[in-house]
């Protein structure tokens, strides 16, 4: 195969999702927030469903997701999202709804929200990022801080007599009768982060198919609040974070279950 | 439609369904709650949506979401209520998206008490959340009016994408008089071209109430200002009752205004030149009609269920051209006819002064007591 065979598009393994728009990310080098969206777009795609998918984007680093999903797309609140969702499912029950929300947003501020749309099982799919930090504030301590782990506004290191533990809301939701799927991944390398996009499609298909809320919790990275390099960083998932959050499928109903992609 | 015995909170919750409210996002709360209790009946016997909320903070967030689809929605509350929606409503307002609300408001600050009153002025009328903008405001006196400005704010929230928020009291929200509905008319969710609800194919739409650029919010800002001067020159509502002839006029909204007609034709009776000026828009206020009237009059009488809020406006309004006086029941209590009629007589037979402070005058009075 020379150079110009790999050019055609036949030959092309690897392009950028039709659900994506052709601009340049605002994260910071080695944030996994971009991986996490890439396959959200790739899902998309592959159900062909871009069209009729409308986004939520919260607050936090992924605020503008707008600027990077070919959907239409709005921009809630901090940690409102689930009750913009809601709202725009119940009107347009036929339409793909998904929001993508960071931990603060969704653990912290937006934990009354996530709660409620999960105990109402909501039929829409929710994309949580779970970095352990407040990215966009500048790396404060977020409700999923580990123990000990220095933050700007835990800088001895979270203490859990003072500042209480980090809170696992992938077993949390999975108590909730509404919730269809509730899962966690981790996009630390590429085995799991083909594990991740096969659990984002799963809950998108168990939207498709109106068998309730479905989650995805995503560990991912925050080099820059951490303090430590894009590599080290997915180290640092794997090392620390993997055995405080575990991975795996705390709740798959019967119907989920059936799902073959 | 024939006219029947309606309940003020149920009036205002079938007229929505009538003029094709499809969704509606609510929390329980007194004095309020059969706005939502009529709609957790009606809507889903309809086929339109209806979620008690798990907060006022998520329902305002839910409406939000459904008005961003073009949909007619609406929520509903009372003052504590209101005031968690707040967060909600300025993001509405920044995402210039057409929402209905209705306050049907109650004695605080704080969790106060259930009783009829007009606290939640400021709040409404200035606003309430964070950031520059101004919904528009109506104040029904009476059932009739309650619905006739349910229908009309679906209009006025579409007609300018802004928010619509009708404040009536408690006691509009629980009285029972005769009125009349709207004919049912079947849902027509307009095609609106900021709508999202999936592309279809067609460019794909945000909204949001970001704009990172502090040049682009002040252009935000100034098209909502240059919407807002619109609203002030088309949609401003009020009703005089014996002006024509006045020698004093009293000013009241909603309940208040209600309860000072009363007065007004007693005080008629006993011959004195009095009328009454009521806002019906209470944002965006009729400020050059009531400095028109300040023009021709001995004096003005501002009646309010609150600590004297509305009377800023009337006195910005009548920039010094007469005195004007204040008479307030604060705390959810209601005043009686005589009341008023004894401040109108005390008003019409004094010397009034252009520069005593009318809050302060009727604290001492008040207290005096
Ligand atoms: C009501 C409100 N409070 C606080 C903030 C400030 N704020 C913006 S983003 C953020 C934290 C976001 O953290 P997270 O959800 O973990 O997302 P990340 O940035 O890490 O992706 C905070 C506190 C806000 N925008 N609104």
């Amino acid at each position: 195969m020379v150079t110009s065979d790999i050019a055609r598009p036949e030959n092309q393994v690897y392009c950028r999702p039709r659900s994506f728009t052709d601009v340049s990310t605002h994260y910071c080098p080695g944030c996994t927030h971009g991986i996490a969206h890439r396959l959200v777009a790739e899902v998309l795609d592959e159900m062909g469903v871009a069209e009729k998918t409308i986004g939520v984007a919260p607050v936090g680093c992924s605020v503008f997701a707008y600027n990077y999903f070919n959907t239409d797309f709005v921009e809630a609140a901090h940690g409102r999202a689930p009750a913009m969702a809601t709202g725009i499912k119940r009107v347009l029950p036929d339409k793909v709804v998904f929001t993508y929300q960071g931990d603060g947003d969704l653990a912290s501020i937006g934990m009354a929200e996530i709660m409620h749309v999960a105990a109402r099982g909501e039929n829409i799919t929710v994309i949580f990022i779970n970095n352990a930090i407040y990215g966009m504030t500048g790396g404060q301590m977020a409700p999923t801080t580990l123990p000990g782990m220095k933050t700007t506004s835990s800088p001895m290191g979270r203490d859990v007599e003072m500042q209480g533990y980090p809170i696992r809301m992938s077993e949390i939701l999975a108590t909730m009768d509404g919730v269809g799927y509730a899962v966690r991944r981790s996009l630390h390398d590429p085995a799991n982060i083909r594990k991740a996009k096969k659990a984002i499609r799963t809950a998108f298909e168990a939207q498709r198919r109106g068998l309730g809320f479905s989650m995805v919790e995503l560990l991912s990275t925050c080099p820059t609040n951490w303090g430590i390099n894009p590599v080290n960083s997915l180290q640092w998932v794997a090392d620390h974070m993997v055995p405080v959050f575990p991975l795996g499928d705390f709740k798959v109903s019967a119907a989920v279950g059936d799902i073959r992609i | 439609m024939p006219r029947e015995l309606l309940k003020g909170n149920e009036a205002i919750a079938e007229a929505a369904i009538r003029v094709g409210l499809e969704a509606y996002f609510g929390y329980p709360i007194t004095p309020q709650t059969e706005i939502l209790e009529h709609l957790s009946r009606r809507l889903p016997e309809l086929g339109r949506a209806f979620v008690q909320a798990e907060s006022e903070v998520a329902a305002i967030n839910m409406v939000y979401g459904a008005a961003c689809t073009g949909a007619r929605v609406m929520s509903s509350s009372s003052s504590p209520g209101v005031s968690l929606m707040m967060e909600g409503i300025s993001y509405i307002a920044g995402t210039e998206i057409p929402v209905v609300l209705v306050n049907i408001m109650r004695g605080g600050p704080g969790l106060g008490n259930i009783a009829p009153a007009q606290g939640d002025y400021f709040q409404a009328v200035y606003g309430g959340g964070h950031g520059d903008y101004k919904p528009i405001v109506l104040a029904p006196s009476t059932v009739q009016e309650a619905i006739d400005m349910t229908v009309m704010s679906f209009d006025l929230a579409e007609k300018y994408r802004t928010i619509c928020m009708i404040i009536a009291d408690g006691s509009i929200g629980q009285l029972m008089e005769p009125a009349e509905l709207p004919e049912m008319r079947p849902i027509q969710r307009q095609n609106w071209d900021w709508a999202v609800n999936g592309t279809g194919g067609r460019q794909r739409r945000i909204l949001s109430s970001i704009y990172i650029e502090p040049k682009d919010e002040e252009i935000a800002n100034l098209r909502m200002l240059k919407r807002w001067q619109e609203i002030q020159k088309n949609e401003i509502r009020f009703k005089e009752y014996y002006t024509d002839n006045a020698d004093f006029v009293v000013v009241g909204f909603g309940s208040a205004g209600r309860i000072a007609l009363s007065a007004v034709r007693a005080a008629r009776h006993q011959g004195i030149k009095v009328g009454l000026f009521r806002p019906i828009t209470v944002s965006p206020f009729p400020f050059a009609q009531l400095e028109e009237l300040s023009k021709r009059v001995q004096g003005l009488l501002v009646v309010e269920m609150n600590m004297g809020q509305m009377l800023q406006d009337v006195q910005l309004a009548v920039k010094g051209n007469t005195p004007v006086e204040f008479y307030g029941r604060p705390g959810g209590v209601v005043p009686f006819p005589d009341e008023i009629l004894h401040e109108i007589q005390r008003v019409a037979t004094s010397k009034l002064s252009l520069d005593a402070d009318p809050r302060m005058s009727w604290l001492d009075r008040a207290t005096a007591k």
